[in-house]
């Protein structure tokens, strides 16, 4: 079976609906209204498929993306439902990583373009550009064949006093092998980020190695005397691990440390608060003051703002005390991974960059192992490992973005680009739980890099308001912690539900017009320099008017705003009574973040 | 009178002013007759501050008398003490911005704050500064408001063969609220309209307030009908509706209140349009609050919006428990039945609550911003609110005595005005281009309408305003604002005239809170103000460039 006609997709908050055929492809759900539009939906990006018990107008089917699409099928015959969905639930568990998009997924690309693709992003060279190696920092090859902790890069840096005994007992003492190693050098404090894993300290264990690991973390930092340690779990927590033989420091044993919890929930917490919140807000006929109790009591913004809280704590201590910090969780790669990747974007302007932030993911989240491929649900595995950490750490930097407007060279749309390609297992950079299984996947040679692409394009993710300048004079961001500066994200939790968003946007518009200068005062410039007589400039410059009118129309960009040919809900309970009549049409711009990933 | 009375201290030293954004400043406080002076002279540069004292919503002082200290001095054998009491002003004002004052010397403190307390709540309109601002610039020559319901009417001839008109308010008499002359239907004449009036609370007859170009269709606006308890019927009211949908066969009305209250009215003499007496309108209810509801709520909203606490849970509960965004939802989505009953079903409409001069023009104003182009530029917009708040009525000096901070008892106050202004920053936040004027129009108005060197706030009607002089004695706002200077900062660079209906989403996800008036005084407004200016900047110099 590969098409099913008369099927009809409910609008999720209104009472419309279109009717046309549903396609299915080896690697695509495909929605073709009458009037040849096409909704797109990767099987990677499908979460779950439900089949409702049978109405008059036919059979529904609700499919529930990763990307927060819900779309609502009703399909005429009981039959052809059926087949859809078991098909669907056939295609939906890819038990081997073969199985995956990434390894058909095949752009007009030459294999040059494709390796160059690969060899954007220089870890070796972002150390190097924080001041690494330096003379209490240096590059260690005790994990160059992932003998130590396999789920750490090749390439890691530690104090220059840490001998490869020290590494390795402090290794052994650490959940999972994952010892304390540097992941952000503040050069102008000479201060440092280190990540790791809890000790297994149970309730009286010690390890002399890896009390002399955090030694000379310390020593490495002449500003000062201790070196924080963050513990980014709940106390509660951190105390029932001591049971399993895991736990936390104890200041007693280790004398040059301070140690800090913080409070951040764990991965179960956080995937039930953002099930519940999408509860809360996929209601349809959703008052005001359910929704903001809603907000509260499903705790989703209360998470995000103990994940920045957290961030800005590890900010303060470093930029402000010139202390080190080292953070952990359980195993080091959620919280750990969230707290330093953004204490590392508040420190750094760089990372604020489109390049910068790419570089950061790459570093604090993909070679250091946090586990895309079970939080991400990307093969048939253990629904409990699925956990929204990545997406709540890219919701923490839309927050901050909210926050300081200048400060980020990308938009929102580079943060819901990634978050749409971490799902859709399109490319390859996401793919498995860590660097060695990369590897032995070489997915270097079978797959595309998603950066490439994204730089391709990055005219669409630029922030119109960015000023470069305004890292000058903010180098460190310092974001309010007040409650009332978290917000709900409507634009990644609402981004296919139209009707929600502004139906035009400043940003594109902006973006449009700056572009549109931009090639002007180029040609203009151009013409110039060639010095032509001014009849001539002045025809030329016509037809350039006219050129760059076309470039705009042409420009497919995936921002904000709506068509506004398609009516939101009726206000009342008119409707059907008067029949519906023309539609006003408001603006006709392109609306990209649905965009198809084929 | 003079205000002199009432200043018994007017000059002190070494006072510390503490406000938002800037460092404390030492300096001389002064206070006349309408201001607060601060000024501060720092070396060669000098500053000033000066605050309009109508601004002041609620003081608070608290008195220090450290005579303790004075035994340190005691201890060294001066026999003189120097003075060491002194004292603190809190001013909230009705920008909602926050200042401290300290000042030394307790019966200074103590004078200064009672000239604010009475030079700040004057009930006079003649007393208040709006009679006395006279700029430069400015000349009292100058035209009053933008345009007549004359001018207005002629500007509009589509509508003139259906529709005429009536100077039967001319004296006031019929109507105090309304302005002297007002839109009504053809065949309806003067004396039908009189019987109307007695008909209607406080004479507000049904008139005309948009005429849908599109096809023809009429947003009408009065106050209940007085029916009681015993059903009265008004032939004339019923007449005057008919004449209202004449050839197009039915209409609505729009009933701000919900049933019951609309039938609880009749026990009070008030009451609704029965299905029986107007059998060809339908009657749709929809409750808005108004009133002290309506203050409540904006207290609770200010409150929850200064409380500093760190929990996202209490923040989110006080948001929702000040109802603030319910009420902007519930105003935006009756506006949108209304113009969805124009524009889509094409059938006139009738809106009133029960005085007719709050939620009516809250709603009527709404809609039309969403039906009509014309009223979405910055003179139009004006203009709107000209035609359908100051003429209609609306009454501000009631309504805008005291905002969220005040301590007085409530009694006529409510925040309309304000929640029209975020209504309409709403729109203007799902249709950033469709609208000609930009947020800092939105926040000077939110300003001006507590406390202004203007006078075209000041008054509660057409009627007062002539009486009090307001037209040749005081500056016009709305000029001011369409002086080239001002209007270049108050339009949007971004703005894309659309002859289009503009409807706004009404999810409770599509609206916000409006961060620009609530959380202005926070750090974080700073850096929103900045981006927004920069992109501003960069938008007209692109437009400017191509």
């Amino acid at each position: 079976m590969d098409h099913v006609e008369q099927v009809r997709l409910l609008e999720r908050f209104s009472n419309k609906s279109t009717s046309g055929t549903l396609h299915l492809t080896a690697t695509h759900l495909i929605f073709v209204e009458s009037n040849n539009t096409a909704t797109t939906i990767l099987h990677h990006h499908i979460a779950s498929v439900e089949k409702l018990s049978l109405t008059t107008s036919g059979c529904p089917l609700v499919i529930q993306c990763r990307n927060f699409r819900v779309v609502h099928f009703v399909v005429q015959r009981e039959r052809d439902c059926h087949d859809i969905y078991s098909s669907l639930l056939r295609l939906l568990r890819p038990v081997s990583y073969d199985e995956l998009y990434a390894f058909s997924y095949n752009p007009k690309q030459n294999e040059q373009q494709r390796e160059e693709g690969w060899q954007l992003i220089d870890l070796g060279a972002e150390f190097e550009r924080m001041g690494v190696p330096c003379d209490r920092w240096q590059l260690t090859d005790v994990n160059r064949d992932y003998k130590i902790c396999e789920t750490y890069p090749r390439d890691l840096y530690v104090p220059i006093t840490a001998s490869k005994p020290i590494i390795v007992g402090s290794s052994k003492f650490r959940s999972k092998g994952r010892f304390p190693v540097l992941t952000y050098f503040y050069q102008e404090k000479k201060a440092a980020v280190c990540r790791c894993s809890q000790p297994l300290s149970g309730f009286s264990a010690r390890c002399l190695e890896d009390e002399s690991m955090l030694q000379a973390i310390s020593k490495a930092n002449h500003n000062s005397r201790f070196v924080y340690v963050m513990d980014t779990r709940p106390k509660l927590n951190a105390m029932a691990n001591r049971a399993a033989g895991k736990g936390y420091e104890n200041e007693d044993n280790y004398s040059n440390i301070r140690f800090q919890f913080v409070g951040i929930e764990n991965i179960h917490v956080m995937r039930t608060s953002l099930q519940k919140l999408l509860e809360v807000v996929g209601s349809r006929f959703l008052s005001v003051n359910d929704y903001l109790l809603g907000l509260e009591s499903c705790g989703w913004l209360r998470h995000v703002k103990a994940v920045v809280d957290a961030a800005i704590f590890l900010t303060k201590a470093v930029t402000v005390e010139g202390a080190s910090v080292l953070v952990h969780c359980s195993d080091g790669w959620d919280r750990t991974a969230q707290v330093c990747s953004l204490g590392a974007l508040l420190m750094d302007p760089y990372y604020r960059t489109i390049k910068g932030f790419m570089v950061l993911i790459e570093k604090d989240w993909i070679s250091f192992g946090h586990k895309f491929a079970d939080r991400c649900d990307q093969l048939d595995g253990d629904p409990k490992e699925v956990s929204p950490v990545f997406t709540q750490f890219l919701e923490c930097v839309w927050q901050l973005t909210e926050q300081f407007p200048q400060a980020f060279e990308f938009s929102e749309w580079l943060l819901l680009q990634i978050h749409e390609h971490v799902h859709s297992c399109q490319y390859g950079n996401f793919l498995a739980n860590n660097q060695r299984r990369r590897e032995e996947l070489q997915l270097g040679d079978r797959t595309h890099s998603l950066w490439a692409f994204l730089l391709r394009e990055q005219q669409n993710y630029l922030n119109p308001a960015y000023c470069p300048t305004y890292a000058d004079t903010h180098p460190v961001l310092e974001p309010s912690t007040l409650p009332c500066h978290f917000k709900f994200w409507r634009n990644m939790y609402h981004q296919f539900d139209r009707s929600m968003h502004p139906r035009q946007s400043v940003l594109k518009n902006v973006l449009t017009l700056k572009e549109s200068n931009c090639q002007l005062e180029d040609t203009i410039k151009d013409l110039e320099t060639v010095n032509f007589s001014t009849v001539f400039l002045i025809e030329e410059e016509e037809e350039v008017g006219e050129e760059v009118t076309e470039c705009c129309s042409d420009t497919e960009r995936t921002v904000e705003g709506s068509s506004g040919t398609e009516r939101k809900e009726s206000y009342s309970d008119l409707q059907g009574t008067y029949g519906a009549k023309a539609e006003p049409a408001v603006v006709s711009l392109e609306f990209g973040v649905a965009r198809m990933t084929c | 009178m003079e205000f002199s009375e009432h200043i018994k201290t007017a000059n002190v030293e070494d006072v510390v002013l503490r406000r938002p954004f800037h460092p404390p400043m030492q300096g001389t406080l002064c206070v006349t007759g309408h201001h607060l002076l601060f000024s501060n002279r720092d070396g060669d540069s000098s500053r000033l501050v000066l605050l309009l004292l109508r601004n002041i919503d609620a003081i608070e002082k608290s008195v220090e008398n450290l005579l303790g200290y004075s035994s340190l001095f005691s201890s060294t054998g001066q026999s003189q003490r120097p003075s060491v009491s002194s004292g603190t002003i809190t001013l909230k004002c009705k920008d909602l911005c926050v200042l401290q004052l300290d000042i030394p010397g307790m019966e200074e403190c103590l004078n200064i704050a009672r000239s604010i307390e009475y030079l700040s709540s004057l009930d006079i309109v003649s007393d208040m500064y709006p009679f006395f601002y006279r700029p430069l610039k400015l000349s009292l020559q100058d035209q009053w408001g933008l345009s007549s319901p004359e001018q207005n009417y002629a500007q509009m001839e589509e509508l003139q063969d259906r529709w005429r008109l009536s100077h039967v308010n001319k004296d006031y008499s019929v109507c105090p609220s309304y302005p002297p002359a007002v839109i009504v239907p053809h065949s309806i004449d003067d004396e039908t309209l009189v019987k109307v009036a007695k008909f209607r609370q406080g004479g507000r007859f049904p008139v005309l307030c948009y005429y849908h170009r599109k096809n023809g269709m009429v947003i009408m606006r009065s106050s209940q009908p007085l029916t009681g308890a015993n059903r009265k019927r008004c032939r004339e009211d019923e007449l005057l509706l008919q004449a209202v949908i004449d050839g197009s066969g039915l209409g609505y009305i729009i009933d701000t209140r919900s049933n019951q209250q609309a039938q609880q009215a009749r026990m009070t003499g008030g009451g609704f349009e029965s299905k029986s007496s107007y059998s060809c309108w339908k009657r749709l209810h929809r409750q808005l609050e108004r009133g002290k509801v309506l203050q409540e709520s904006l207290i609770k909203l200010v409150e929850a919006c200064g409380d500093h606490s760190h929990s996202v849970d209490r923040w989110l509960s006080k948001l929702e428990n000040s109802k603030w965004l319910s009420h902007v939802h519930t105003a935006l989505a009756t506006a949108g039945l209304l113009a969805e009953c124009v524009e889509r079903d094409g059938h006139s409409v009738l809106v009133h609550g029960s005085e007719g001069t709050d939620a009516t023009l809250l709603v009527s104003s709404l809609a039309q911003l969403i039906l009509d182009p014309n009223t979405r530029t910055l003179d139009g917009f004006l203009g709107l609110l000209e035609r359908e708040w100051l003429l209609a009525g609306h009454p501000f000096q009631h309504r805008c005595a005291h905002s969220a901070y005040s301590h007085a008892r409530l009694r006529l106050e409510a925040p309309v005005f304000v929640l029209l202004l975020d209504c309409v920053w709403q729109l203007a936040r799902q249709f950033p281009l469709a609208m000609g004027f930009s947020e800092p129009l939105l926040l000077r108005l939110a300003r001006e309408v507590y406390a202004s060197d203007y006078g075209t706030f000041l008054c509660n009607s057409d009627q007062e305003r002539c009486a009090a002089g307001v037209k040749e004695r005081t500056h016009c706002l709305f000029q001011f604002l369409l002086k080239p200077s001002e209007r270049e900062h108050y339009s949007n660079p971004l703005y894309e005239p659309t002859e289009l209906a503009i409807w706004p989403s009404i999810q409770p996800q599509s609206l916000q809170l409006w961060r620009g008036l609530f959380l202005r005084w926070t750090q974080h407004a700073v850096h929103l103000e900045k981006a927004q200016e920069e992109l501003r900047n960069l938008v007209i110099e692109c437009r400017g460039a191509s």
